[in-house]
């Protein structure tokens, strides 16, 4: 069969289409702060357990994960009685999701805003900016929490970590008024960790509300491999069924 | 007489089964010249079917209430049996039901498949793109987030500044709320998929009535062999375009399932990052946008700075399509044999559909979208209104008698 040239080009500009319809653009971070690529593995399954232990001892006091349960932790390595002993810190049973006891009602009254459920927090906001955001608190007097944050500016939360990280101040560079990345933030008064070791543990945590987010991330992936690896197979074949009765079609 | 023929001629007795089978599939003689450009029917039939048994399946544990709709689909995503794949392959099946259906109605425009005889065709394929683009509204409101809600608050405020009751009777509330999640929930599970299923099967029957175009825009029907009256550049459906289109379901799979399983959100086009927040009526999310599919009528929605100018010009933009048929005045039907003015303007037509459906997604306060958009409006409308004109005035190639290949 003789091939037409505006047939390769309409197959080209197909895939052209195709590409530009489906392509993923970069969404913008609003604030215009620089966002930091948050270091995480979502297979390494030690950092996965560390980020846990970090979750149930800072975050699930205030903020629930209702949709998780905790025996999702069997995912991360753990074993049932591993999780009951070390994790659970309530009286929660293992298939029991990760609520807190805080009344909606008491926590608008004390941080204005109910602190956010963090079970799809990381579909929401994405690891780059919570890894940003957890190392972005600086000391603010104007605030009634003490705190403010780079990324989330007038945040309600106060600064949770801060025995670990230390106390930050923000540097504005003279003469240059109005511009977000003049501003960075310096290390006033050291917490129990060094940065190293709290960037570690925040990367542990964000690697951890990432894989709650969407527990089954790694198995869609495993999968995966194995679907495209049968669609290569049956292109192949059906490709050639195909030439084979397209033979006598002149 | 052996016992499979027996039981067929028991049927054909009853019920035009071998009837049925010969006119649609083994003697449908359909151009032998099919592109890459007409893989995208059958496909968007593919999706039909995707859509409603992966649809049956999360209707299973889905809660049309809005108390429990968001914790449902993260129920589903999370406790209920590869729930998530489900959910994966109707979340991207919507995507692509789009994707599929807007390359379709491109190789219409290219190769002219709604011109003489094909209008009515080409009209309940419109009808399928309408009923498509309302259930994939209905559809966006039931996980309950927040572009879920405000998405809905949006587009029913539309209707509100035509006419304020009417928006009231189809929220069922005076803001988006539980009642008008359950009604949605019954569009979008019943009634719609039936009207689409209806019109998908008007669309075929309208199409085997006359059969099918060609990229080379010539009838096939009027050079048939003179012996079997069959066309000479026919060749049956089956197996000749069963077999390809086999192959073509495989390669689209290969991109389906290659997003479901390494990119379900597709960068925040398929699943909006806002829609894992709960809808909350009391917080407007600063920056509202629909889902990539829509983003085009949206922003020529927004080009127009009175409102209800701007209802009528999305409304205007999506109806325009129907006249299709009778704004082309060209003398050949394939773009392959149109002179450069047709070739230019769908290139400018398919060029600001594109920017137009960027433009959707922005900021509508970034300086560059709301100019952008109007001139993309211009020429949007501009293809279909001057068309009349430049398609008269094109000078054509002659076709050819015989397809080429």
């Amino acid at each position: 069969m003789k091939i037409h040239s505006w047939n390769k080009r309409m197959v080209q500009w197909g895939f052209a289409l195709l590409w530009v319809l489906s392509a993923p653009f970069a969404f913008a971070n609003p604030a215009g702060v620089k966002l930091d690529h948050a270091p995480i593995d979502p297979s390494d399954t030690a950092s996965l357990q560390r980020g846990a232990q970090h979750f149930m001892n800072y975050c699930l006091t205030c903020h629930s994960a209702q949709f998780a349960r905790y025996d999702l932790l069997t995912r991360i390595g753990l074993t049932e009685e591993q999780i009951k002993k070390n994790l659970i810190l309530t009286d929660a049973k293992i298939a029991d999701y990760m609520t807190v006891v805080l009344n909606p009602k008491d926590a608008k009254a004390w941080f204005g805003v109910p602190p956010p459920d963090l079970s799809v927090e990381a579909r929401v906001r994405g690891a780059d900016w919570l890894y940003t955001y957890l190392r972005s608190f600086y000391r603010d007097d104007q605030r009634d929490s003490g705190w403010n944050n780079l990324v989330f500016r007038q945040v309600a939360m106060p600064h949770v970590l801060y025995e670990l990280q230390g106390e930050q101040e923000l540097k504005t560079e003279e003469g240059k008024p109005g511009e977000h990345h003049a501003a960075t933030l310096v290390l006033t008064k050291p917490g129990k960790l060094s940065p190293k070791e709290y960037d570690q543990f925040t990367a542990d945590l964000v690697n951890y509300l990432v894989f709650m987010a969407e527990p089954m991330q790694q198995t869609r992936i495993r999968i995966g491999y194995g679907v495209m690896i049968f669609l290569a197979l049956a292109f192949v074949i059906t490709r050639a069924l195909k030439h084979e009765y397209w033979k006598d079609v002149h | 007489m052996n016992p499979m023929s027996r039981l067929l001629g028991w049927v054909d007795a009853r019920f035009p089964l071998s009837t049925v089978w010969k006119e649609h599939l083994a003697e449908y003689y359909a151009p032998k010249n099919f592109n890459f450009w007409y893989y995208f029917g059958s496909l968007a039939m593919l999706v039909l079917v995707i859509q409603i048994v992966t649809g049956i399946f999360l209707t299973m544990n889905y809660k049309p209430d809005a108390r429990f709709a968001f914790a449902s689909v993260e129920y589903i995503m999370r406790d209920v049996d590869y729930g998530w794949l489900i959910r994966y392959m109707h979340s991207t099946g919507a995507s692509m039901f789009f994707v599929v259906v807007y390359l379709h109605m491109m190789r219409g425009l290219m190769y002219g498949s709604y011109r003489k005889p094909r209008e009515l065709i080409w009209i309940l394929g419109m009808a399928i793109y309408l009923c498509l683009m309302a259930e994939a509204f209905f559809g966006y409101l039931l996980p309950w987030g927040q572009m879920s809600y405000w998405g809905a608050q949006v587009i029913v405020s539309l209707v509100d500044a035509i006419s304020p009751p009417v928006a009231l009777w189809i929220r069922g509330d005076y803001v988006i709320a539980d009642a008008t999640l359950n009604r949605f929930f019954a569009f979008h599970v019943i009634a719609l998929p039936l009207v689409l299923v209806i019109l998908v099967f008007l669309h075929i029957v309208a199409l085997h009535e006359v059969g099918s175009n060609n990229p080379d825009g010539i009838e096939i029907k009027e050079k048939k062999d003179p012996a079997t009256g069959i066309p000479l550049d026919g060749i049956p459906f089956h197996p000749y375009y069963t077999v390809k289109d086999i192959m073509g379901v495989v390669g689209f799979l290969a991109v389906y399932f290659g997003i479901i399983f390494f990119a379900p959100e597709m960068g925040g086009y398929f699943l909006e990052d806002n829609n894992f927040i709960p809808a909350d009526p009391l917080k407007t999310p600063p920056h509202i946008a629909p889902v990539w599919y829509f983003t085009p009528f949206y922003a020529i929605l927004r080009a127009i700075p009175q409102k209800q100018l701007g209802v009528i010009a999305m409304g205007v933009a999506v109806a325009i399509f129907f006249l299709l048929p009778w704004l082309d005045r060209g003398l050949v039907k394939s773009i392959r044999y149109r002179g450069n003015l047709y070739k230019v303007a769908l290139g400018l037509f398919v060029l600001s559909f594109l920017i137009l459906g960027y433009m959707g997604t922005q900021d509508p306060n970034l300086w560059y979208v709301n100019p952008v958009s109007r001139v993309c409006a211009l020429v949007y409308f501009g293809f279909f209104v001057l068309m009349p004109i430049y398609t008269r005035l094109d000078k054509t190639k002659p076709v050819p008698e015989r397809v080429t290949g």
